[in-house]
Order: C-alpha cells, then sequence, then structure tokens
C-alpha cells in the first residue's frame, strides 16, 4: 500500500499512462492468481519423480494417483467451501465414516437404495447441524468441528457396534470401476470427483452465492453491512459441504468395498492439508477449488512418487508436513505484503 | 405529538420530532433535520451529542419511538437498513465496509449482483460479469475516480481508493441521500483531499449528501450547511459562509447558546 504522498504531476503521469477505470485485465500476481504456486509444485513433483523413478510416469500409475485421490479430494472440496468463510472442518472425516457405516450395515441387510440415501442424510444432517451451531449460536468453527469430529467418531462405533461391514452392492462400490482404456482404468470416481471440482467452481465463480461466500470470508462485517444475510450463507456453506462428504463416502465404498468405523481417522487433516496447499487462505475469502484440486494431487503424488523410490511412508508425512507449513507461510507472506 | 415545523416538500429529506430512549437514557429528544436536494450537510457535535442516533434513525439501522421522517415531503418509515436502502437512502459505515479480496466491480454490486438475461440467468444463476464491470467502470470514470483496472482487488488499493469505492458504492445506489459516517477518519492528508473532492462530485450529480465530521476544517471546506447536534437535539443549523468556526464550536459545546449564531434553515415555520 503506498502512503507516502506523491507529487501531482506525477500522478497525472500515471493518469495520463492508465486510462480511468480501464477494463484492462490485472497484472498476474500470486494474490489474484492463488493457484499459481501449488501448479509449479506440482509440476516441480512430476518432474523429480519421472527423473528418479521408472514407474511414476506412466498412464498406469497416473490412473492410480486419480484413484488415491477421489477420496480426500471430495471431501477437501467440502472444507474448502468452509475454508472460504474463515471456517474449519475437523469432523468431515468421521462423518464421511459414519455415512459409509450407515449406508454399509443397512446394504447388508439387502436395501440398497435405502442405504445410499440415508448414507447421503446422515453426511448432509450432521454437517448442517454443525453449520446450524457456527452460523447461528456463533460457536467458533474450530471447537464445535472438534467436538463434533469426537461425537461422531464415537457414534459410528456404537451404531455398528465395532463391527466393520463389507459392501457387496454394485450401486454403492460403483464409483471404483470404470471404462478401460487398454491396461489403464478411469474410474467413476474419477470423473465424480472431477464433476463435482466444475459444479463448485461454478457456483463459486459464476453466482451471486459465490461471491458472496467470498465476502463473507474476507469480511463479515462488510457483507452484513451490504445486506447480505451472513447467517444463511454461512448455513448453507456447511449443509452444502456435507453433500461432498456423503460423495466422498460413496466414493471411500468404491475405492474399499468395505464401511470400517476406525477406517480414515487422519482423513480430516489430509483435507485440510490439500485445501491449504492448494493455496486457499486459512483465514477465509481467498482461494477455491481448482488449487484445492491441485493440491489434492500434490499431497497424492508426493506419497505415490515417494513410495515408488522406496522411501520410508514417515518421510512422507515429513514431507507432507513441510509442504503444509510453506504453504501457509506463503499465504502469511502475501497477506502482509498486500494488506494496510 | 405536534409538529414544531412544518413539512416542505422541496427538502430532499426532513425529520422533525425525532425521539429515542433507552430506558432513561435520552438518546434523541425532538431532534428536527433537514436536507436540500443537492447540498452538502455536514452533522457535527460532540461525542454523546447523538448525532450517531440520529443518523441511524435517518438510514434505518433504528426506529424513533416519536417523530416522522419525510423523503421528498412524503412521510417514510422505515423499519430496517433494508428498507431505507430501496427508498435511495445509502449509508456508508466508519468501519471501511468493503471486502478487500473482491474487485472493485464485485465490492460495488455486492448483495445486488446482476444476472445474465435467459436461462444462463435464470436456472444457472450466472452473475453478468461484463454488465457489472462496465457499470461499475462508467460509474468509477464519472465520478473521476482513477484506477488501473475495475478488476483490481479492494487489498491493492490505497486506504483513500477503497473509501472512494465505498462512496462511489454509495453513489451509485442510493439515488436521493448518501450519509457518510466520518468517511476520512482512517486517511491521510492527500486522501483526504481526494475523497472530499469526491463527496463534492456526488453532490455535482444531485444526490444529497450527510457527512457526520469531527474535522471542523473539512466541515468548512465542503459543507453548504452545518448541523449542529447538541443534547440529542439540533441546536442549530448555520452557513459556513455566515458562520465561524470558533462559533460552531461554541455552540457544539453549549458555551454559546444556539440562538446566537445566524440560522440558515430552509424549512418553513
Amino acid at each position: 500500500m503506498t502512503t507516502a504522498p506523491q507529487p501531482d504531476s506525477n500522478e497525472a503521469a500515471v493518469a495520463a499512462a492508465a486510462p480511468y477505470a480501464s477494463l484492462q485485465p490485472p497484472t498476474l500476481s500470486l494474490v489474484t492468481y492463488p493457484i499459481v504456486g501449488p501448479l509449479l509444485a506440482l509440476i516441480a513433483i512430476f518432474v523429480v519423480f519421472s527423473l528418479t523413478t521408472s514407474t511414476f510416469m506412466n498412464a498406469g500409475n497416473m490412473s492410480l494417483i486419480a484413484q488415491q485421490s477421489v477420496v480426500i479430494g471430495t471431501l477437501a472440496l467440502g472444507q474448502t467451501l468452509i475454508i472460504l468463510v474463515a471456517g474449519i472442518d475437523l469432523a468431515d472425516g468421521a462423518i464421511m465414516v459414519l455415512g459409509t457405516v450407515v449406508a454399509g450395515s443397512i446394504a447388508s441387510h439387502g436395501d440398497v437404495a435405502l442405504a445410499m440415501a440415508l448414507g447421503f442424510v446422515t453426511c448432509i444432517v450432521v454437517t448442517a447441524i454443525n453449520g446450524l451451531v457456527i452460523a447461528r449460536f456463533r460457536l467458533p468453527p474450530f471447537i464445535a468441528t472438534l467436538g463434533m469430529f469426537t461425537i461422531v467418531a464415537a457414534a459410528a462405533r456404537l451404531y455398528s457396534q465395532s463391527r466393520s461391514f463389507p459392501v457387496t452392492s454394485d450401486l454403492l462400490t460403483v464409483l471404483g470401476s470404470g471404462p478401460e482404456f487398454g491396461t489403464v482404468t478411469v474410474t467413476y470416481g474419477t470423473m465424480v470427483w472431477i464433476a463435482l471440482t466444475l459444479v463448485l467452481g461454478y457456483a463459486l465463480n459464476e453466482t451471486a452465492w459465490g461471491v458472496r461466500v467470498y465476502a463473507i470470508g474476507n469480511s463479515p462485517i462488510a457483507a452484513r453491512l451490504n445486506g447480505i444475510n451472513v447467517t444463511r450463507v454461512v448455513f448453507s456453506v456447511y449443509a452444502l459441504a456435507g453433500v461432498f462428504y456423503a460423495f466422498a463416502a460413496w466414493q471411500a465404498v468404491g475405492r474399499t468395498p468395505i464401511a470400517d468405523p476406525s477406517g480414515y481417522q487422519i482423513a480430516n487433516l489430509d483435507s485440510i492439508t490439500a485445501v491449504v496447499i492448494g493455496g486457499t487462505s486459512l483465514f477465509g475469502g481467498r482461494g477455491g477449488v481448482a488449487g484445492t484440486f491441485i493440491g489434492t494431487l500434490i499431497v497424492v503424488a508426493l506419497k505415490n512418487g515417494l513410495t515408488q523410490a522406496g522411501i520410508d511412508s514417515l518421510y512422507q508425512q515429513i514431507a507432507t508436513g513441510a509442504l503444509v507449513m510453506l504453504a501457509v507461510g506463503a499465504d502469511q507472506y502475501l497477506r502482509r505484503g498486500h494488506r494496510a | 405529538m405536534t409538529p414544531v415545523s412544518a413539512v416542505d416538500p422541496s427538502l430532499a429529506m426532513q425529520a422533525i420530532g425525532l425521539s429515542k430512549h433507552y430506558g432513561h437514557v435520552v438518546a434523541m429528544e425532538g431532534a428536527d433535520f433537514e436536507l436540500a436536494r443537492g447540498e452538502i450537510l455536514a452533522v457535527v457535535g460532540d461525542n454523546g451529542a447523538g448525532k450517531s442516533t440520529l443518523i441511524k434513525a435517518l438510514a434505518g439501522a433504528l426506529i424513533p419511538d416519536f417523530g416522522q421522517v419525510y423523503l421528498d415531503g412524503e412521510s417514510v418509515r422505515f423499519s430496517s437498513p433494508l428498507d431505507a436502502r430501496l427508498a435511495g437512502i445509502e449509508t456508508v459505515y466508519q468501519e471501511l465496509a468493503v471486502a478487500s479480496q473482491l474487485d472493485i466491480a464485485q465490492n460495488m454490486f455486492l448483495g445486488r449482483e446482476m444476472r445474465k438475461p435467459g436461462v444462463l440467468g435464470s436456472i444457472l444463476r450466472q452473475l453478468d460479469k461484463k454488465r457489472m464491470r462496465q457499470q461499475a467502470a462508467e460509474q468509477m470514470h464519472n465520478l473521476g475516480i482513477r484506477v488501473q483496472s475495475i478488476r483490481q482487488a479492494v487489498a491493492t488499493l490505497s486506504g483513500g481508493q477503497r473509501q472512494a469505492v465505498a462512496v462511489a458504492r454509495a453513489a451509485a445506489w442510493g439515488r436521493k441521500v448518501v450519509i457518510l459516517d466520518e468517511p476520512t477518519a482512517s486517511l491521510g492528508v492527500r486522501e483526504t483531499h481526494q475523497v472530499l473532492d469526491l463527496i463534492r462530485r456526488v453532490r455535482e450529480h444531485d444526490i444529497s449528501v450527510v457527512l457526520i465530521s469531527h474535522s471542523m476544517p473539512e466541515v468548512f471546506a465542503i459543507a453548504d450547511r452545518i448541523h449542529i447536534h447538541r443534547l440529542g437535539r439540533r441546536a442549530a443549523i448555520v452557513s459556513p459562509k455566515t458562520t465561524v468556526m470558533s462559533d460552531v464550536v461554541a455552540v457544539m459545546t453549549g458555551a454559546l447558546p444556539s440562538d446566537a449564531v445566524v440560522s440558515a434553515s430552509l424549512a418553513a415555520g
């Protein structure tokens, strides 16, 4: 921000150079294009592992990376929405698991359509409850969802009596299959993940609702002064995130056809990692689903590549953790550099 | 209640006998207000004089216990800020009411976004970004606000430019009245001048401006008339051409009785 007074002649020169409120595109910067950084990181990962391993860069492994991405990637779409309004959801993984357990247990009695429906309803209702206490009763999102995380994780075990349910239904596991191109399978799950990313991207970038989500993440006060119903929009964000968690649950039983109440225990952290590495600010109001899509691929490709290179999985966790800190550091730097 | 002054339909906005009590606390007691068409009216008063209570009543943010507000001579009753906005009154609050990561056009249309015509707009609810950018650019151009691009994030603007965006937005939507609550409070000297110039240009577009300010030099530089608020009511309304700054301050603080200054009231009665 420029605070130093400048002589008028200078100002006139600037005015002559740049016409009044012209419609020229803005200068390329990391603030306006927050996905440039993550995209470069993803390319770097692909280049490094292509050069250092012989098994990374081939169609089969690319298909595998996509399949490894879908559960966290779909979960991270909901997480992105919530983080954009300066929230956080620590319960997303547990809610997804509860969804799989509800669907899996009902399906084991035979009614697949009901299982599917109740799995979706469970995810949406539980996440909407989070939205209600956060938007309406102003609980801090971190605490509200931490509480919900504990409750839901325990509820899933109680409901299933700590058993896991094998899922054999074609409908419930359909996302794990897909058309084959030679030796490579492109799963329906991958297609659904891409489609959901596009739909959410459209909603965030092309509709008034999306603009309002960003506005609330920037400044809830400014949003309210402009006549936006902040409570209602924040609630809608959580309820919609629940829809993505339901899809993630569907993805999960497609990927591993078993509904296990003790599965995906750190999916919440993985989803937050994908969002943050994708350049969405934890303070809200900046970022988006394109970044999250890339962020998910970064996390998965990094793990995949390190595995191909024969590196211990603990080092993979260290690498992921370092990336998160780098991403948050970059976000802080950008904020400080471009704020008053 | 019998109004002491008559309704004057030539005024842009008028209020007669506004009162607001909070228990035993009197925030406003028989306050009158008059705003001529196309004028800049400064509202000054000591801390606690009840300026913001008056402004809130005019902006629909507060419902007075007694009294009447008139817009173009018509009695109006606002039960929310939205009512006032729909009637053509826009308020720029002291907190910078802009979303910093959104661009100028998005801020201009925040809460009032335009959708594309046809199916794209009605079913797919797609925004008409092009039209909003064009109109925002026109508005900025009309008010002489220079920015690199209408698609710049507000975060990349200076404090003065950001306030200019907020004022431009108010001027774009406020068909009749724009209320500015200390718009220059957080700005430097050069930026203050930019915003004051902008306020003058808003007046040129036939919009009446209410300017709440603590800065006497600013008030005397820009105001057509000065409304002095004291103890929950209007103590006097004066012209900066006929009244000196020290007298305004004296009336504001009660050192001088209100009838010691020349009234610049326009309303009959």
